[in-house]
């Protein structure tokens, strides 16, 4: 009994960083009705850059900060530059572009910091009182999470550019007649994803540590939590991210053997798209031919 | 077939079969890995290029076919030119099984779930339940087939590797042939017709479920094949080297050599085998950064690769008095 509460608890925690990186998976997927197949790689970068800043000597949450601030002028820059010139385009070509992102980012990370795996230092305290069945960086994981969440939620709740971003993704054209610069919203938008998914990934390195490769699975189990929660829908992906995180775990753990987490995923994946495409939470779309 | 398309092809095989007499054996093999991702590439195209489906998994095919070649061969003993068949059978069934639920998946979502495919297909490859067989992550080592012992008696002395250059050769010519006549006639025209518009191709009588099914399945057909000879040149299979990016090298190939070709299958084998050994020159990782770039940049400029580029010289020059 005790194992299986282990299991869902650190499951949970994995579950906050699927959640993060699903959640950007969604900011992207409702204001361009794409899915961002580079946005693990991004985050991957952005934390090496943070493992750049702490290794210099930046104390831990500056380093924090400024990666955040970096990650969403890089996305922002991504939109703009690579981005938008297909905007419109076959759906093939938009696929190609997210993949070639995606080996770029890894290649040069591989070129810049080379292929030797480092550790990422995690900030929280080493030794806590819920010891016993939570690591103190599991617990962190999603305080951060939750955190992230909750600023994500009232900036697009409360701030009269969320409403912008939001009336943007909802109705571009309508949206430019009131003179909202819908390119921009999504250059935010860019911007805002690839912010938290360098959230995800410094939350992520220090369980799975700093590799060019380390966020292939991540990114798979965020398009799983992605489409479980519906891939238009900001709580289900939340939602779905703990979900995913916690099934990956037990099953990992009790039912088919570690070896097999990934195929978790793909069978998540299929099995949602197969039968249920809007998930839990997403709308249903309905096409006029 | 014009005169001129029958020159160029004639030329082509003159070329081919003289290659492995005046390159090293190391070249010849590099050369036999040509044909082997022209195989590959082609049974993408008919799937990405002709038909419109997006697959980021077709490395999970290559696999499949390159275990069915091994476990043939390593476990049961099977004659090399048997796998062949053998994983194209193999692979046929299992791309149009996979090809079934994919009919309820469009554009994007097929790419997401192929993709998934992709990432998992290593572990699935290192299941121990199935070690005994696959050889976990060790993988199989297999024998370099001799050339057989009738080609001396009629004057003809091959090594190994120039004898399994002119098999992969002969089932290369073959696999083009075939889908040549496959992809001109009523059933190219069909696919073409889904890509462009499915209702309207549903409307002129078009099965769409079956041919986009079936699409699936000779298109992984192709895959499997060029696996099992993949693995024959090689000689060796490990979960590892059918990784994602296995299957985004054939994604490279397909969009540098141009979509929707026969023989931009072929430029792009070229393509994806000889550049990483210049770029490789340069730094590990200088391979994949100039795919990426070449991605983009055939995307932005060239959107039907080498084969578009080449088709519109020829009829430029040809309108030009």
């Amino acid at each position: 009994m005790e194992a299986l509460a282990h299991q869902i608890l650190a499951g949970l925690a994995t579950g906050g960083i699927y959640a993060s990186l699903a959640l950007a998976l969604v900011m992207i997927y409702q204001a361009t009705h794409l899915v961002n197949f580079a946005q693990g790689e991004m985050a991957m970068f952005t934390t090496y850059l943070a493992w750049s800043l702490v290794n210099a000597g930046v104390p831990y949450w500056a380093a924090f900060v400024a990666t955040v601030g970096l990650a969403f002028v890089l996305g922002a820059a991504i939109e703009r530059i690579v981005i938008r010139p297909v905007e419109g385009a076959p759906v093939l070509a938009v696929v190609v572009v997210f993949i070639a992102l995606l080996v770029i980012l890894n290649s040069v990370t591989g070129w810049v910091y080379t292929y030797t795996i480092k550790s990422f230092p995690s900030p929280f305290p080493k030794e806590m009182a819920l010891g016993r069945f939570m690591s103190p960086h599991e617990v962190g994981a999603i305080a951060v999470t939750f955190l992230v969440l909750a600023a994500l939620y009232a900036f697009f709740r409360f701030t009269p550019l969320g409403l912008a971003m939001r009336a943007a993704a909802q109705n571009p054209e309508s949206s430019r007649l009131v003179g909202i610069r819908v390119g921009w919203m999504l250059a935010l938008g860019w911007g805002l994803a690839a912010a938290v998914g360098a959230v995800a990934g410094m939350m992520v390195a220090p369980i799975v540590y700093l590799d060019p490769n380390m966020m292939g699975g991540v990114l798979l189990y965020a398009f799983a939590a992605a489409l479980v929660g519906g891939i238009d829908s900001p709580g289900g992906a939340v939602l779905g991210g703990f979900l995913v995180g916690v099934l990956e775990n037990v099953l990992g753990a009790f039912v088919i053997g570690n070896e097999l987490k990934l195929s978790v995923a793909l069978v998540l994946i299929v099995g949602v798209l197969l039968v249920k495409p809007s998930g839990f939470f997403g709308s249903v779309h309905v096409t006029r031919v | 077939m014009t005169r001129r398309h029958l020159i160029v092809v004639a030329l082509l095989v003159g070329v081919a079969c003289a290659l492995p007499f005046v390159v090293s054996n190391y070249r010849t093999f590099q050369f036999t890995l040509v044909l082997v991702y022209a195989i590959a590439l082609l049974g993408l195209n008919i799937l990405t290029g002709y038909n419109g489906q997006i697959s980021l998994g077709h490395g999970a095919f290559y696999a499949l076919g390159a275990y069915c070649a091994a476990i043939l061969m390593d476990k049961l003993g099977a004659p090399y030119w048997m796998t062949v068949p053998a994983a194209g059978a193999v692979c046929l069934v299992a791309g149009f099984l996979f090809g079934l639920p994919a009919l309820r998946l469009e554009g994007l979502y097929l790419a997401l779930a192929t993709f998934a495919l992709g990432v998992a297909m290593p572990q699935l490859l290192k299941y121990h339940h199935l070690e005994k067989w696959t050889g976990g992550v060790q993988g199989i080592v297999i024998a370099k087939p001799e050339a057989p012992a009738f080609l001396p008696s009629i004057g003809l002395k091959l090594n190994p590797d120039q004898w399994l250059y002119f098999f992969t050769l002969v089932v290369t010519f073959g696999m083009f042939f075939l889908a040549w006549n496959l992809l001109r006639g009523r059933v190219g025209r069909a696919l073409v017709a889904i890509r462009d518009h499915h209702i309207a191709a549903e409307a002129m009588g078009v099965h769409n479920a079956l041919y986009k099914s079936l699409a699936f399945g000779v298109s992984a057909l192709y895959t499997g094949v060029a696996g099992a000879l993949g693995a024959i040149a090689v000689q060796f299979v490990a979960p590892d080297s059918f990784n994602i990016f296995l299957s985004i090298i054939f994604l490279v190939g397909i969009v540098v050599g141009g979509l929707a070709s026969i023989p931009g299958a072929l430029y792009g084998a070229l393509f994806i085998q000889f550049v990483p050994n210049i770029a490789d020159e340069i730094s590990k990782a200088a391979p994949w950064a100039i795919f990426g770039i070449f991605m983009i940049g055939f995307v932005y400029l060239m959107p039907t690769g080498v084969a578009g580029a080449i088709r519109l010289l020829l009829a430029k020059r040809r309108s030009a008095p």
